[in-house]
């Protein structure tokens, strides 16, 4: 019976929300990867393009409730999502209208890029911060709770109750959902496999043919709508905050850079990865090990490998020891 | 002179700014706006020989700024005695184990050959050090930390004056890129930006929670100054004669007494905190001076000669015999370490080291946008820069509320989008400084006074 509670209580506090955040973190590193494997920079942007984006989902959600449209038990801001992803790829189009295509018709060296992209970053924080305000913000709505802990543990009748939450589920089918989609798309269908060929040689693809304004624009669209929904599903799962936002950036970068950068499945499970150990690493064990050994060998301390403030150590550590080891990610991603 | 007219023309125009900002706002806020000018004149000056001379993108200022911080932490204030006594054992021996720690691995590292049951010994040796450091280091912290938490909590420092922090706040930084330079340097440009910004983020995260060095998020606060303090200045004969000699126009003015010594006081409490702020304008510009001197010496030295064909053709320069890999390292070293002469600068001013308030946007990114607008590659350029962005970003919020007052004259006062632009003013900074960039990279890509070489 102990064994089975050590088990619930790793699957309540570690595998559930590290796959919900994995998750998150996959999307938004399929984002930096499809934008740095075609576009060909580092997008300093990345978190606070999701906020953008998440931005809308939150006003269309407001509006909805205030006009008394919901969806019952599940969130109003799924309804949103697809109203604010027009707008966040209206405002990715015009972007890259007034500022990428400059750079990108001049073959300006990818460092220059990513410099742009930093200006980009100022404006996109300081738009987001002017609507919307700096503040904390929920909006979630409908049942929360999939599973209680307290209904798991009478159902059950063991001492550790597995609470899942609603949003936690959400985010893993849409993510699977969307990436099955994007990996459909970018294998099977025509504009998807010559992406692919442009992101893998430029020239090659440009004398055979291919369009350069379609494939970029496809991108920042398909980039669109991953930025607005990996970026609604963390605040729906947590809370959304612009300055979160901006620091996610980093443990999605390292996502990506792990998978392989310019490789979208590897940002997929790069996402896991990242997201797996910085909650293993930092998870306080105590209490798994006081099911699992006798009693006369249990621990005093917390048995935490790492202090929780430690997160983003645990994910450069990791990409430091890949960069170090397999420079092109676990996943061949364009060598470096 | 004809050449460096515009060199000339630009700092007066900003000089001249700045006395604006002291004749219409007041002098204390020309002043401390002059001051962290001048500290992030310094950034830029380091920002500016890793990017502008050498190509190397770090976006990791802002750890280095903490570590000079912290430098002057450690430097200034006064050791606890009762917390070495409680834990500093245990933590000298915790240093000394992560030394062999490190000493080992690079043994083993040096004098076998690369295999994988190398990578597994050395693997172990992390692991088991790391078990058994935190095993020693476990009960000394939280002896250390439970010595009055409310006011001490930590080791403290040596208790010598601030100023030697600014010579060891540039040692910590440059030992810390030394590390980071021996891992990350042959990375690509963009990967050693991300690189770069997680360590930054490490450091911050290490500051913040490792309570008995730093005070973590309890702050350090009353670090001592190099100058006087503003209630012993008030008190001081010869200060207040100078003051009211220097507003004796006005002071004759007043014909009654009691008024007359009212306003003296008056002056002399204004004038005490200027007199603080020109003190360390004074110290600043010292810095300033120096260093420009020394970076333009190596600008223009063969040495600074051999970094721009590094920065123009690694390739090249490499095959032309040039060590490029111990180059890139040596200008990441140096530029690091006048960023941690920044940051000890900066707490030295605050007289506070507030290890919470250090965020990328402010530490990192501002800082290299004071570099690409000024002009990367040239010295003055990336001072320009620092001034003209720190002013911006300070006076951002008044020009934005006239701006905002301007176009939404026809609304009523208590309308709702008046209401809500004027609420978010403190975030027109932010995007004044996006739109600076963007327009800066897109029209004059080398900033507002460009790289110019010429061979003496």
């Amino acid at each position: 019976m102990d064994f089975v509670n050590a088990v619930i209580l790793l699957l309540n506090y570690i595998f559930v929300p590290a796959l919900a955040y994995g998750s998150q973190l996959a999307l938004g590193a399929i984002f930096v990867t499809l934008i740095y494997g075609i576009l060909r920079f580092a997008n300093f942007a990345t978190g606070d393009m999701m906020s953008f984006g998440t931005m809308f989902v939150i006003l269309f959600t407001w509006y909805f409730q205030s006009v008394g449209i919901s969806l019952g038990v599940f969130p109003t801001a799924l309804l949103a999502i697809p109203f604010a992803i027009i707008f966040m790829v209206g405002y990715m189009l015009i972007i890259d209208k007034f500022v990428f295509k400059y750079y990108r018709t001049k073959k300006s060296p990818p460092v220059q890029l990513a410099m742009v992209s930093i200006g980009v970053m100022f404006v996109t924080q300081a738009v987001v911060r002017i609507i919307i305000g700096p503040s904390d913000r929920r909006f979630f709505d409908g049942e929360k709770f999939l599973i209680k802990a307290g209904e798991f543990k009478e159902m059950t009748g063991l001492n550790e109750g597995l609470a899942i939450k609603s949003t936690q589920v959400i985010t893993i089918i849409v993510t699977l959902i969307l990436v099955s989609t994007l990996f459909w798309f970018l294998n099977r269908t025509k504009t998807g496999k010559s992406m692919r060929a442009y992101s893998d040689n430029e020239d090659l693809a440009l004398l055979s043919g291919i369009d350069p304004k379609k494939i970029v624009m496809t991108t920042w669209v398909i980039a669109g709508i991953l930025a607005t929904i990996g970026g609604a599903l963390y605040g729906l799962d947590k809370s959304f905050k612009p300055f979160t936002y901006f620091n996610n950036m980093l443990p999605i970068f390292a996502a990506a850079i792990v998978g392989g950068i310019g490789n979208p499945f590897g940002a997929f499970l790069g996402g896991y990865v990242i997201a797996f150990s910085e909650i293993l690493l930092t998870y306080a064990y105590r209490k798994f090990f006081m099911y699992v050994l006798p009693e006369s060998m249990e621990p005093d301390g917390l048995v935490q490998l790492l202090s929780t403030d430690y997160k983003f150590a645990v994910s450069f550590s990791i990409l430091v020891i890949v960069l170090l080891y397999r420079p092109s990610g676990i996943f061949k991603g364009k060598v470096l | 002179m004809r050449k460096n007219l515009n060199v000339i023309a630009a700092y007066s125009i900003m000089m001249g700014l700045i006395i604006l900002v002291g004749i219409f706002q007041s002098w204390n806020i020309a002043l401390s706006i002059f001051n962290l000018c001048l500290i992030s004149a310094v950034m830029t000056m380091g920002a500016n020989i890793q990017w502008g001379y050498a190509g190397l993108i770090n976006f990791g200022i802002m750890g280095f700024t903490a570590l000079g911080g912290l430098a002057a932490v450690l430097i200034s204030v006064d050791p606890v005695q009762e917390a070495w006594s409680a834990g500093g054992s245990n933590i000298l021996f915790s240093l000394f184990l992560i030394i062999a720690m490190v000493m080992a691995v690079r043994y083993i590292l040096k004098n076998y050959k690369k295999s994988k049951s190398r990578t597994y010994i050395i693997a172990a040796i992390i692991i088991l050090g790391i078990i058994i450091i935190r095993f020693i280091s476990e009960p000394g912290i939280e002896a250390i930390e439970d010595v009055e938490p409310a006011k001490t909590g930590f080791l403290g420092g040596l208790g010598l004056p601030i100023i030697f922090s600014w010579v060891v706040g540039a040692l910590f930084a440059g030992g810390l890129a030394f590390v980071i330079g021996k891992v990350a340097l042959g990375l690509r440009a963009d990967y050693l930006a991300i690189a770069t910004l997680l360590i930054s983020e490490i450091v911050i995260a290490i500051i913040k929670h490792e309570d008995w060095l730093t005070r973590g998020v309890k702050n350090v606060i009353g670090l001592k100054r190099p100058a006087p303090y503003e209630v012993n200045l008030q008190q001081t004969d010869w200060f207040i004669n100078l003051v009211e000699k220097f507003n004796s126009s006005k002071l004759n003015l007043i014909s009654d007494l009691a008024e007359r010594q009212a306003a003296l006081d008056q002056f002399v409490i204004e004038g005490s905190s200027i007199f603080v702020k020109l003190c360390y304008s004074g110290l600043f510009l010292v810095v300033v001076i120096i260093l420009l001197i020394l970076t333009q010496k190596a600008l223009y030295s063969p040495w600074g000669r051999m970094m721009r064909a590094i920065r123009d053709n690694e390739e090249a320069a490499n095959a032309m015999g040039k060590n490029v890999v111990k180059q890139h390292l040596l200008i990441f070293v140096l530029g690091s370490a006048i960023v941690g002469i920044a940051g000890a600068m900066l707490v030295t001013q605050d007289g506070l080291f507030t290890p919470g308030s250090y965020r990328p946007l402010r530490y990192t990114f501002l800082i290299w946008v004071m570099v690409i607008i000024g002009g990367s590659g040239n010295n003055f350029g990336a001072i320009l820069g620092g001034f003209v962005v720190w002013f911006l970003w300070i006076e951002a919020a008044p020009i934005g509320l006239y701006l905002i007052n301007l176009t939404t004259a026809g609304l009523d006062d208590s309308h709702f989008l008046k209401v809500h632009l004027i609420e978010s003013v403190p975030y027109f900074r932010f995007l004044m400084m996006g739109v600076g960039l963007l327009v800066i990279m897109r029209y004059r890509p080398k900033g507002i006074l460009p790289e110019k070489i010429e061979i003496k």
